[in-house]
């Protein structure tokens, strides 16, 4: 008779047992903030379809202390997730060939960074001129 | 007089335990020892009984895998020096049932690799009178990173989705299956796309990349995965374009 007995060790608790694990399980996490945040911005669009009164009362909520606390939240939250984003995204496309030379991943994870900087601060810019 | 360091070491004789137990030992070591030195030693001159595997010594065949104070590595490549003062823990790889204390059970991988077809399908076939297959450098760079795979199933061990579900096909064989994709001589993607798009194909990957960070040869196994996520989605939009009767 067979002495085999191979040995299954339980999954249980497996993203805390690695760093690595637990930075991956903040990334995730960080869409929830994301997500929130686009909900947020819906409500607002429903409150305009729904006519002033309701788009000034979604004004006013947003300006409640709370609700500020809560944009420094998620937009410390949609940096991390931005950040971590990026740094993966080397390693989930095929090889970049420009003039004959294969890009490095640094150069891809910076350049997408820098082009979130550029989008955020151009969208913050149009924002700000169109509310003056 | 040579220092110590003290290795806790992962058992399990299924014959006299219930489940794995740690295990201590004071080894002596010098600047040059490898934690498979160090493991040498307790096998030579302390415990006859443990039970691991290794070959060549120099990170080549793949056999001396294990998990060293919890990361997947090889222990011929991880020095003792390293990890001094310690205690270094040792286990064997994460995710694959343990046979005996740090050899794993590595049927699956083995069943795996055979479906993948890791052989170049000619892409035409040729005579001996047509000569070899021509490749050009540009076209081996395209594979050549994916070929340096040794199967020591590091990536495995780092793959928390396989070990969630151990059908996932999994980052080493999907990279040697990139590799032969990949190839300007082989025509055999669309045989294996049937299993690159199955339910145990890529899409169980959720880009961790821990088996990218933990592979000793730099195969990048978690890029050919996401390159074959987009590869499957692709063939399959674009299968609806095709006449009918012409999807494989």
């Amino acid at each position: 008779m067979s002495k085999r007995r191979p040995y299954v060790r339980p999954m249980a608790g497996w993203w805390r047992k690695n760093p690595f694990f637990v930075e991956y399980m903040i990334h995730e996490g960080s869409a929830l903030f994301v997500a929130a945040y686009g909900v947020v911005l819906l409500v607002g669009l429903v409150c305009l379809a729904q006519g002033e009164a309701a788009w000034n009362g979604w004004l006013a909520a947003m300006k409640h202390p709370l609700a500020l606390l809560f944009h420094l939240a998620v937009l410390a939250m949609i940096s991390y997730h931005s950040w971590s984003w990026f740094k993966i995204m080397p390693k989930t496309m095929p090889p970049l060939v420009i003039g004959g030379k294969r890009v490095a991943p640094a150069m891809i994870t910076g350049a997408g960074l820098a082009a979130t900087v550029v989008a955020s601060l151009i969208l913050l810019g149009l924002v700000w001129g169109m509310t003056r | 007089m040579a220092r110590t360091i003290t290795m806790e070491v992962l058992r399990y004789r299924p014959e006299q335990d219930a489940g794995p137990v740690f295990q201590t030992y004071e080894v002596p070591f010098t600047d040059d020892m490898s934690v498979l030195q160090g493991l040498l030693h307790i096998k030579d001159e302390l415990d006859e009984t443990l039970s691991f595997r290794w070959s060549c010594r120099m990170a080549i065949c793949g056999s001396c895998g294990m998990m060293i104070n919890g990361k997947p590595a090889l222990s011929c490549k991880t020095f003792l020096r390293d990890l001094a003062p310690g205690p270094v823990r040792i286990e064997a790889l994460n995710h694959f049932p343990i046979e005996r204390d740090l050899v794993v059970v590595m049927e699956d991988f083995i069943d795996k690799l055979e479906r993948i077809q890791p052989y170049i399908i000619p892409k035409e076939p040729r005579t001996l009178e047509q000569g070899e297959y021509l490749q050009t450098p540009a076209q081996l760079e395209k594979y050549e990173q994916f070929s340096s795979c040794i199967n020591c199933l590091l990536c495995y061990a780092a793959c928390p989705q396989y070990g969630l579900n151990p059908d996932f096909v999994g980052p080493g064989a999907l990279a040697l299956l990139h590799r032969y994709n990949a190839d300007s001589r082989d025509g055999g993607a669309a045989q294996r796309m049937e299993l690159v798009a199955a339910e145990e194909g890529v899409f169980n990957c959720t880009a961790v990349g821990y088996c990218s960070e933990v592979c000793p040869k730099h195969v990048d196994p978690a890029n050919a995965v996401n390159q074959n996520k987009t590869t499957a989605a692709a063939d399959y939009f674009l299968g609806f374009l095709k006449p009918k009767g012409s999807r494989t």
